[in-house]
């Protein structure tokens, strides 16, 4: 089996604004199962950080434990990394974002790590709205400990040799949704069209940003009777609205004439262009965002795109209020202030 | 697009870039494999079967191949091919066990004219067969023009006379010292069939240049004279030469004279250097050896004083170019340029002539009096007479006249079976998984930057005091291993199942030149313009699938393929299969 990949690329390969190449963004070479969904996600992180020109180091790659949290190594390898606990991303991205707010932060995780062990985390991410992208590569299965049911299997759902799911699945959209998340999407490893401008949108949104992308496990979870398999997945698949970010200077151009075009500023410029077919689902409404997931999921369909939008919400930083220089900027002398000051601060609190 | 037919040998033959520009068609990738492997008489074999001039071409082939390497469009440099061939000639042992066995005699008698590598060519092909064969030579040996026209600086004797020989001893029966002074006579013989391998023997001239007639004995043409010092006639030369011309020729010309005592050797081309009709590689080994080349310069007048050359007369020009890439060389009304001279080789091209085909004998000549010869039979318009090599369509090199003779071999091989010449054996090929185990492959996959490597040299001291000193020193094994290894392996194909595909996107995410695509179907002309990386290099293929599943298509652009086969190890599938295509050209008899 190979272990490196071969140094060349096509000498004709595309350059973004920075002069890059994309195998600028590359990482290692997978040593995931082949045929795995997760690395056609890694493969989409690199296509959109390359195509949103961001420096590779000023971005950070956040991950806990699992299939999901070992591909750091194959994306971005010039970007800062931390491989954290089982389930507490959540917390060290905080901290991370706390001491410095200029990166951006790029957390994958799987359903295991977020819906089971991380679920406490997750959920008071969620509600700080902290400035992030948080993937999900989500495959129904624990692949690392062979194949048991996820806490977001499909009842009903059976992996590779294993007998049908009996409990309820979890739905990361809808638990986001319900306690504030304000970018929420739902895509398909297998739909790099769909994926792609989903991360470019999320990156560039101000506040938590959750993906949650189903990724078939090739190797327990890929079978007739999964739901979550290549084949369940694309023919079960409905996608809310097409969605592309255009960058400031980009005139918006209506693809479909059938299609109704929305454009969403976002603060640092750039525009969510969202078609969508008349009387389809209205994005900024989280009651009826709800009610369409749950419809969705009676008629066995798996509702795709961008499904939530909110851009009225601060980020933590805001909700708190903190200083405008990071915490890794700030020296002992702001920071300890003196006995003097922090008399008077006691004293206005008596 | 229709759907790639992968079966039909030709899709994956142009795969093979160097196979595919080799007239031959040397299987390429798979001798260099076994190069690598440190079977050299194997690697021999391969070459030999193929272009029977391994040791010979190993040196001299104008290396169709090697522009035409897959490593130079992903690297700096192409693999050293030519050279690598040299390295299974010279390490091989005796392989004369291994040459074709020759059948009873089947009572079928060919002429051949020439015993240069076309008829040698067809003599190798026709002798196992049973046919008798007369070859008939001016010379009193034989290689032809790869005897008198490469010095033994580049090509040496013993090299040419083993190549030689392997064809003579299958039994051919040689008249040498032999002019053929009429077709018609040869046609009056019993010969079933004739081959014409006679060369391009006329030099061409300046006879209008003022001064040529009266400094006619300090002037040679650059064949003749190579002739003449190959075979011992002409030892030594004046100090001062003038090369005229920019080709092969005219590189072994001042080469040849630096040897015989030429210490002011120059080159003048008319054109501009980059217009050189030489092989880069054989104009840097001149340079090497202090030749300078003096380019844009068109030649004036011979100057005689006293009856004695002093030098030569040029005027400098500019190459302009028309619309349609046509060259015209304008003066720049600069002052005459005068070059000192006591002796100028003229290497300014060749030309075919045959004063011994009688115009009468039903053999059609048609345009600059050659004969009309068809391009795929080499049968000319008496069907009993073919043409190969540069005697076919006017001067090329070794390996196309290689090549001339196995189609012509064939052609008369069908001739005396009475059977049809344009419905010709199909080549045999076949394709071959490569998959040992779980994700391992036969051959070596991982590639990367290499430099390519230099053939050593005798130094130059030393390679300039003797003619028969040959100044490559060849790669010794080490080296040849290691140039070996920088060979994509292109034969290894990238074959696609679209039943097992499940569009999971794996071999898409890992190729290292994103040659890969699942994409829509479309006309090829938009197809190109949608896929991952640029593909604008039409001359290479598009490999496209069946429709899949989700109606679209897998695209892949066969340009900048590394055949790493990482497509084929991250497919969980297996619908990526590495298969080894091997495409040999067929032989008469086969």
């Amino acid at each position: 089996m190979s272990y490196l990949r071969s140094t060349f690329r096509h000498p004709q390969a595309p350059k973004n604004k920075l002069g890059y190449t994309q195998a600028n963004y590359e990482g290692a070479l997978s040593t995931l199962c082949a045929g795995c969904g997760h690395d056609s996600i890694a493969n989409s992180i690199i296509n959109a950080c390359f195509e949103l020109s961001l420096e590779p180091h000023k971005i950070a790659k956040m991950s806990g434990i699992g299939c999901s949290s070992k591909t750091p190594a194959y994306f971005l390898s010039s970007s800062h990394g931390f491989n954290s606990v089982h389930g507490r991303m959540p917390s060290v991205t905080t901290g991370a974002n706390m001491a410095n707010r200029d990166l951006t932060y790029i957390g994958v995780s799987g359903d295991g790590d977020t819906a089971s062990i991380g679920m406490g985390q997750f959920m008071h991410l969620v509600r700080r709205n902290l400035n992030m992208v948080y993937i999900v590569m989500n495959n129904g299965v624990y692949g690392l400990t062979k194949g048991q049911d996820s806490a977001t299997a499909d009842i009903g759902s059976a992996s590779k040799k294993g007998r049908p799911n009996m409990y309820e699945p979890m739905d990361l959209c809808e638990l986001a949704i319900s306690i504030g998340a304000g970018y929420v999407a739902r895509s398909f490893s297998g739909d790099k069209e769909q994926l792609v401008p989903l991360i470019k949108g999320a990156v560039n949104y101000n506040g938590f940003a959750l993906i949650d992308c189903v990724s078939p496990c090739v190797t327990f979870n890929n079978n007739a009777e999964s739901t979550k398999s290549y084949e369940w997945v694309r023919d079960h698949k409905e996608a809310t609205n097409t969605f592309d970010l255009v960058p400031e200077e980009q005139e918006i151009t209506v693809k479909s004439p059938n299609t109704k075009t929305e454009s969403v500023d976002l603060h640092d410029g750039t525009t969510l262009n969202l078609c969508r077919q008349p009387g389809s689902l209205d994005i900024k409404c989280r009651e009826s965002v709800l009610m369409a997931l749950e419809e969705a999921k009676q008629n066995k369909q798996v509702l795709t795109g961008l499904l939530h939008l909110n851009t009225a919400a601060g980020s933590t930083h805001e909700i708190i209020n903190t200083a405008d220089k990071p915490l890794n900027q700030l020296t002992e002398k702001e920071l300890c202030p003196g006995s003097e000051l922090l008399e008077r601060f006691n004293q206005s609190l008596r | 697009m229709k759907p790639t037919d992968i079966n039909d040998p030709e899709y994956f033959h142009k795969v093979v870039d160097c196979q595919y520009a080799c007239p031959a068609h040397t299987p390429v990738p798979e001798y260099i494999r076994l190069i690598a492997a440190g079977r050299y008489d194997d690697a021999y074999m391969v070459n030999w079967e193929s272009n029977v001039f391994p040791g010979i071409l190993g040196r001299v082939c104008d290396r169709p191949c090697e522009p035409a390497c897959r490593r130079g469009r992903v690297d700096e440099e192409p693999v050293a091919i030519c050279r690598l061939k040299r390295v299974a000639a010279d390490n091989k042992n005796d392989i004369t066990g291994r040459l074709p066995e020759i059948s009873p005699k089947n009572g079928k008698k060919v002429a051949l004219v020439g015993a240069g590598p076309a008829s040698l060519t067809v003599a190798r092909d026709l002798a196992p067969l049973g046919y008798e064969i007369e070859l008939f030579d001016e010379q009193d040996i034989g290689g032809g023009f790869m005897r008198s026209q490469i010095p033994s600086f580049r090509l040496p004797m013993e090299v040419l006379n083993e190549e030689v020989d392997y064809i003579l001893n299958m039994g051919v029966m040689a008249h040498f010292k032999h002019y053929v002074e009429s077709l018609k006579s040869l046609l009056e013989k019993d010969y079933d069939a004739i081959f014409v391998g006679s060369g391009a023997p006329n030099g061409r001239d300046l006879a209008k240049l003022k001064g040529r007639q009266a400094a006619d004995n300090s002037i040679h043409l650059g064949i003749n004279w190579l002739e003449s010092v190959a075979f011992g006639h002409t030892k030594s030369i004046e100090q001062k030469v003038i090369v005229l011309g920019g080709g092969n020729t005219a590189m072994d010309c001042c080469r040849t004279a630096r040897r015989l005592g030429g210490t002011d050797v120059k080159v003048v081309v008319r054109s501009p250097r980059a217009d050189m009709k030489a092989s880069p590689w054989e104009i840097d080994d001149a340079v090497g050896e202090d030749i300078p080349i003096y380019e844009n310069h068109t030649p004036m007048e011979f100057v005689v004083e006293n009856n004695k050359l002093t030098g030569m007369m040029f005027d400098k020009v500019r190459a302009e170019y028309d619309e349609n890439g046509k060259r015209t060389l304008v003066s720049t009304g600069e002052e005459p340029v005068f070059i000192e001279a006591d002796q100028v080789l003229i290497a300014i091209g060749q030309d075919n002539a045959f004063p011994w085909i009688e115009r009468d004998i039903g053999l059609e000549f048609g345009k600059w009096d050659m004969p009309v010869v068809d391009k795929k039979t080499f049968q000319s318009t008496n069907e009993s007479v073919f043409f190969g090599g540069d005697a076919a369509f006017g001067p090329s090199n070794i390996i196309t006249a290689v090549a001339h003779g196995h189609q012509a071999a064939i052609s008369i091989h069908q001739f005396c079976q009475q059977k049809s010449l344009v419905e010709r054996p199909a080549p045999q090929a076949n394709l071959l998984s490569q998959k040992m185990g779980f994700h391992e492959w036969t051959y070596d996959n991982h590639v990367d930057h290499d430099k390519r490597h230099l053939v050593p040299h005798v130094d130059k001291k030393t390679a300039l005091k003797n003619l028969q000193i040959e100044v490559e020193k060849g790669f010794d094994k080490d080296l040849g291993f290691e140039e070996a290894m920088r060979c994509l392996n292109c034969d290894v194909q990238t074959v696609f199942s679209d039943k097992l595909c499940i569009e999971c996107d794996a071999c898409a995410d890992v190729c290292p030149t994103s040659c890969i695509n699942f994409t829509d179907n479309g006309e090829e002309e938009e197809l190109r313009t949608r896929l991952l990386s640029p593909s604008d290099n039409l001359e290479q293929g598009l490999q496209v699938s069946k429709d899949l599943k989700t109606g679209r298509v897998m695209v892949k652009d066969e340009n900048v393929c590394l055949h790493c086969g990482l497509c084929a190890e991250r497919c969980p599938t297996a619908a990526w299969d590495m298969q080894k295509f091997s495409y040999l050209e067929t032989k008469a008899g086969n």
